[in-house]
């Protein structure tokens, strides 16, 4: 109990961060996420680290690719508006193959929308979200504790597969306040032989760059980077089944919405119906596994979301549309109460739509 | 506690002013007639006093709060009866500060007023689980940033120290030293330990001044 405090998610996410070895944070002030860069620029200057407030979103993600160039640890994060500004550099970073984490703390969209809750930046975060062909890996916490250790998670795997991570959060998990232990391994930084650090006359330049003048080249480089995709997909895949094995009603959901489904699913139980729920961790790579698992044996999915059903074609798709996949969602900064799931679960169970 | 006609709670943002003020207001309540909430947080858009509206109405206690609270417009904006606050002295207050020295500059628009009339209790909110606040001496240089921002001294502590949902018995137990060393350190006593209403049976022989809340209500 002693070791544990209490924080809100994006606070954790910012001192999962330092733990992590990441001495670098660039960003643009934006609600939902602004106790990032604020514990960000609090922290930094006391362990020799450094805080950026850029002039922009632009700004901050092209530093972002600098310091990753370098081989270190970096991070930015935004809330929606923002990681579209951000898109550009993103694409950037995926081009040249740079580890980075990028926090997105959702709000309501699209446009300036507001400053509630919301998952409607799904489409962005898993395909891409810039130009070209790429991908991220995205993170969904569902609780503070995970905002601490997906980002440590992120960090990890960014470095490995030489790629940016995002942990896709939204407004009331980074708000919210929960207890949160730091009390986990951190695996030490692997070595980066391909960062610019200087040759010392003692090898050839390294390059980083997303330019290929010879469009043959371009094309070898976007066929080995989708060959590294595949293995991540084998093997990064996460998600957390709850209840599922026998359910009769699947529900589909991540982050903030999976805990209100939770809810929904307990309940639906209470009442007899046979209610489970499948919660992906990682929404790219998608897991599709329990989803071909759960078709075996269940009526009906339901994909509960903030959004106007985004995931929900990962989930027709995972599911091979081979029982109905509905829809349970909220949008605009509203969440949807356990009550208006289990209605939903009710409805699915009776063989309606 | 014997309260001022105005109590101000501050204090290092997430130390749970809000829970604590809502339910001194409660308290006041059952004493006074006319008691007012003043919610003058100009930085957290969330999880504010008006999440209590309903319960205010229900009691019959006023709350002054910015127009744009809980909606998507995130702008520091104060309400505009902040005055009132000074105004209507046969009316007791208690103001909910925003965090930190930020939280603080709020108050120099009436800080004056509520030094002459001085009648009033400056309190300093602390929960020693918050990760920017786990020393006495990370609470002195907070505490001296609000006072310099605010302009009003502080006169009086609120232990406050909890883990949320995983708070029990022995959480508030292992806090009580650290609330001493912060009172020592600061020369402030501490006025009362704020627990969740569910503990207060087990820990009112054991804790001097302890004050069972209910807290407000999260979404999920």
């Amino acid at each position: 109990m002693a070791d544990k405090v209490l924080m809100k998610g994006n606070e954790a996410i910012a001192e999962a961060a330092i733990i992590a070895g990441c001495r670098h944070y660039f960003g643009y002030p934006i609600t939902p996420q602004t106790e990032i860069a604020a514990y960000m620029a609090k922290q930094m200057p006391k362990i020799g680290g450094t805080f950026l407030q850029a002039e922009s979103e632009i700004a901050a993600i092209n530093m972002v690719y600098g310091v990753s160039s370098a081989g270190k640890r970096v991070m930015t994060s935004s809330s929606s508006p923002g990681i579209s500004l951000k898109g550009e550099g993103i694409s950037y970073l995926a081009g040249a193959d740079l580890p980075a984490l990028i926090v997105n703390a959702q709000r309501g969209g699209p446009g300036l929308g507001g400053i509630q809750p919301s998952q409607s930046d799904y489409f962005q975060a898993t395909r891409g979200g810039g130009h070209g062909d790429y991908h991220l890996i995205v993170l969904t916490p569902a609780s503070v504790q995970e905002m601490a250790e997906l980002t440590i998670k992120g960090f990890e795997l960014a470095d490995k597969y030489r790629m940016p991570a995002m942990i896709l959060a939204d407004g009331t998990i980074g708000q919210m306040m929960e207890p949160v232990s730091f009390d986990f391994e951190v695996a030490p930084q692997i070595e980066k032989p391909w960062a610019t650090t200087g040759t010392k006359m003692e090898r050839k330049h390294n390059i980083v760059n997303s330019l290929y003048l010879d469009p043959a080249t371009l094309e070898v480089k976007n066929i080995e980077r989708y060959e590294r995709y595949k293995i991540v997909e084998e093997n990064e895949t996460m998600y957390e089944e709850y209840m599922a094995d026998d359910a009769d009603i699947v529900l589909a959901a991540f982050g903030i919405a999976a805990r209100v489904a939770k809810s929904a699913v307990n309940e639906a139980r209470k009442q007899g119906i046979k209610a489970g729920l499948i919660r992906p961790i990682t929404v790219w790579p998608f897991p599709k596994a329990p989803f071909k698992k759960a078709v075996e044996h269940c009526k009906a999915i339901i994909s509960v979301e903030l959004s106007m059903g985004q995931m929900i074609e990962d989930v027709k798709l995972a599911s091979e549309m081979k029982v109905p996949v509905t829809l349970t969602s909220r949008v605009g900064g509203m969440i949807p109460t356990p009550n208006q799931i289990l209605e939903d679960i009710k409805k699915a169970a009776e063989g309606g739509r | 506690m014997d309260y001022k006609r105005i109590t101000l709670l501050s204090g290092h943002y997430g130390s749970g002013k809000t829970n604590v003020a809502v339910n001194m207001a409660m308290e006041l309540k059952k004493e006074y007639e006319r008691v007012t909430v003043a919610d003058l947080d100009i930085v957290n858009p969330y999880f504010r006093t008006l999440d209590s509206k309903a319960d205010f109405d229900h009691a019959g206690i006023r709350l002054i709060v910015s127009e744009y609270a809980n909606t998507n417009l995130d702008v520091p904006a104060l309400p505009q009866e902040i005055y009132t606050i000074v105004d209507d002295t046969l009316a007791h207050v208690v103001i909910d500060v925003g965090g930190d020295e930020r939280g603080a500059l709020a108050l120099g628009r009436i800080s004056d007023r509520i030094r002459e009339e001085n009648d009033y209790e400056m309190l300093l909110v602390i929960n020693r689980f918050r990760p920017l606040t786990r020393t006495p001496e990370d609470v002195l240089v907070v505490m001296r940033e609000i006072e310099a921002a605010g302009g009003i001294p502080f006169t009086g502590i609120v232990n406050d120290s909890n883990l949320g949902a995983e708070t029990d018995a022995e959480t508030v137990r292992s806090s009580l030293g650290f609330a001493q060393e912060v009172s020592k350190l600061t020369g402030l006593p501490v006025v009362m330990t704020a627990v969740e209403e569910e503990l207060y049976e087990e820990l009112k022989d054991e804790i001097p001044d302890l004050f069972p809340m209910k807290l407000q209500k999260r979404p999920v």
